[in-house]
């Protein structure tokens, strides 16, 4: 689950993670008003969305004069923010931070996220902060130093030494950058967090640090014990037929092509769209029904994929374990009929009860295309949506 | 002998008497030799009941002393889950096979590094279990799929497996064992540690391995094949179309700063001369193709 910044900031100022004064608005004169409550001379505009590259967008705007913070508040709320991180529609604005300026010496890059081969918790830093860190990744990698945290001791003096020497910190002791850390990392594991970038850090010309932008995701099978994180959550930044599948325990990704896809398992899932694309047509969707599927389930599904303007044609596969192909087969049956499918439908049943499947789909007397093997099911469907 | 599990293994299930866990545990007793198999149930709630007159212990050490057991299976909820893996570890039994969806990733983050220095291996967690057909199965699949042979199946989903072993079975191979790691970010033995462990099985003659995005266990362990593996070797990589950024139904199926591809994984696979199919309706032909 991700959060805005001002989101991520509140839960920085509570921490001890310095940040500047900042209030979010969702409205022009709130955008305002908040500017002049904060004081001072400048303002930075910010778009908050779930996705990164705002300032290239032109979601980020500086602010010299409570008329330019009306201005850039009225471009920028409501707007449809397109970054490297959005779809090509973008993203709509909905909400504004209205923070302080500040004057910056330099700035830095820090980040902590799980990695996966060491399986512990990974503190990057660089000193090429406010670039986009995938792209020193790939070309600078020297400039990126990483520390891989032990669970038991947590982020030790040692280690952000190791991490201060490689990007050079200027000449301020280490103190200050050290309880940052520390406390930065302490929110991490408190809050169950799967992602932490400060991007950029900076470090100011009074020589004292700052968090001047903050991006936090949170790992999702630990949100039942945060309820502090869960009200955090801002549906209008997420697809809400992503959230309404979530709901029935279904994992759906929408994609852009015109074959919906409703499969049981993510591995056979991603199997079904990799060979639909194999055989040149496009899929539509993700969709694990996983491996509980009731009727009201594959009900719901069907409803999902259809909700999809661009759809021509629908291919259920299904390897039946412990879900019984006779059960997904009447759940297919009752939903086609419910939603008075029109579109072409073909269904490969394999596994526990495949041929009891097979018959009430033939029995149903609904046009049903039945493939016998996965390849047959893709060759099919690709036909049919084209 | 096949690798980890045979019909002389002796199973413990923790979370025995949960739904899940019952109609599992249920299924596996009526597989092959589960009924000698599988001995004792976990629950610290109900020591001294049954189920299906198998005994319930209080802990893991008294139902291994009491036993015999040395393997254990959890079907335990994901809040309690890792706990369950750590109480495992400590009864120094040689396996826990966690088939439990959904564990914080910190809960595993300080199980795995606990387990360092114990002898205990992890199958899982968020995975169909291991199955040595015709003589023991531990976990979720559906036995009746499965054949005693000599292929070695080793892959990162449930539904993908059991098609792979469909297929295998179409072209006439049975299999040695088949074992679902899981598909979780955080896990126990990985692609690699099951690769040494089939190119030591005089019982194998040949590997399907199947992999998908996220991680970059695959290339790892194609890393070592190229250098160390007698055998055959052939693979699928699910998600070339998966989009960057989204999870795909398994925590661990991510493709995150433009790591993990599809793509990435079948290419370095490639290079270390393991033959790849882009279609996963051919990985039972492909399989046959390769096999001396």
């Amino acid at each position: 689950m991700k959060i805005h910044e001002y989101q991520a900031k509140n839960l920085f100022r509570k921490n001890g993670i310095p940040v500047l004064g900042g209030i979010a608005c969702f409205s022009v004169k709130e955008a305002v008003e908040a500017s002049i409550k904060l004081g001072g001379e400048i303002w930075a505009v910010k778009a908050q969305i779930h996705a990164g590259g705002r300032g290239k967008g032109g979601g980020v705007k500086i602010a010299k004069s409570l008329n330019d913070v009306k201005d850039h508040a009225e471009e920028i709320l409501g707007m449809k923010l397109v970054t490297h991180q959005t779809d090509k529609n973008g993203q709509v604005v909905r909400r504004l931070f209205i923070e302080q300026g500040a004057s910056i010496q330099k700035e830095f890059y820090v980040g902590m996220l799980v990695d996966r081969s060491s399986q512990r918790v990974c503190l990057m830093a660089s000193s090429e902060g406010g670039m986009n860190i995938e792209d020193v990744a790939n070309k600078t990698p020297e400039k990126i130093n990483k520390v891989l945290i032990d669970p038991i001791e947590g982020l030790t003096n040692e280690d952000i030494k190791k991490v201060s020497q490689i990007i050079s910190f200027p000449q301020c002791d280490l103190s200050e950058i050290t309880t940052l850390l520390q406390n930065l990392y302490k929110l991490f594991n408190s809050t169950d967090a799967s992602l932490v970038e400060i991007n950029p850090l900076i470090l100011t010309t009074a020589n004292h640090f700052l968090a001047l932008d903050a991006k936090m995701s949170f790992d999702d099978n630990s949100l039942f014990r945060h309820s502090e994180i869960e009200v955090l959550r801002d549906l209008d930044e997420e697809d809400p037929l992503v959230t309404k599948a979530s709901k029935y325990d279904l994992s759906y990704v929408p994609l852009d092509g015109n074959i919906g896809c409703l499969v049981n398992g993510a591995g056979l899932a991603m199997a079904t769209m990799d060979i639909i694309k194999l055989y040149g047509g496009n899929p539509a969707n993700f969709l694990d029904v996983g491996g509980g599927a009731t009727t009201e389930k594959v009900t719901e599904a069907f409803k999902i994929m259809l909700s999809n303007a661009n759809l021509r044609a629908i291919l259920v596969n299904i390897f039946g374990g412990i879900m019984r192909c006779d059960v997904i087969a009447s759940g297919v049956v009752k939903a086609a009929r419910e939603v008075k499918l029109t579109l072409p439908l073909v269904v490969r049943l394999e596994g526990t009860n495949a041929d009891l499947g097979k018959r009430i789909l033939t029995e149903s007397g609904l046009e049903i295309i039945s493939a016998n093997s996965m390849d047959d099911a893709a060759r099919n469907v690709v036909t049919a949506a084209s | 002998m096949a690798i980890l599990i045979n019909k002389d293994t002796r199973v413990m299930t923790q979370g025995v008497t949960g739904k899940t866990g019952q109609f599992h545990t249920k299924s596996c007793i009526e597989y092959a030799n589960g009924k000698n198999c599988f001995v004792a149930g976990v629950n610290p709630k109900r020591p001294g009941e049954h189920f299906e007159n198998i005994p319930i212990f209080a802990t893991v050490k008294e139902a291994k002393q009491a036993t015999g057991a040395t393997v254990s299976v959890i079907y335990v909820p994901p809040p309690f889950a890792a706990s369950a893996i750590d109480e495992a570890v400590d009864a120094e039994l040689d396996l826990v096979i966690c088939i439990t969806e959904g564990i914080p990733v910190s809960d595993m983050i300080r199980t795995r590094y606990k387990m360092h220095g114990h002898k205990t291996l992890l199958i899982g967690p968020n995975c169909p279990g291991i199955i040595t057909p015709d003589e023991i199965k531990i976990g979720i699949m559906p036995g009746h799929i499965h054949k005693k042979g000599r292929i070695g199946v080793v892959s990162r989903s449930g539904t993908l497996t059991y098609e792979a072993v469909a297929q295998l079975m179409e072209q006439g191979l049975g299999q040695s064992t088949c074992i679902g790691i899981g598909g979780d970010p955080i896990n126990g033995l990985k692609h690699l540690d099951v690769m040494r462990m089939f190119n030591e099985d005089n019982d194998t003659d040949a590997v399907l391995m199947v992999g998908e995005i996220g991680g970059s266990d695959e290339e790892e362990c194609a890393a070592w094949i190229k250098s160390n593996m007698t055998k055959p070797v052939v693979g699928f990589i699910a998600g070339v179309t998966a989009p960057a950024g989204k999870r795909m139904g398994h925590a661990g199926a991510i493709i995150s700063g433009g790591k993990g591809t599809a793509q990435e994984k079948i290419a370095t696979m490639e290079e270390c001369e393991i033959k790849i199919t882009r279609n996963p309706a051919e990985m039972g032909k492909l399989l046959k193709s390769v096999l001396r």
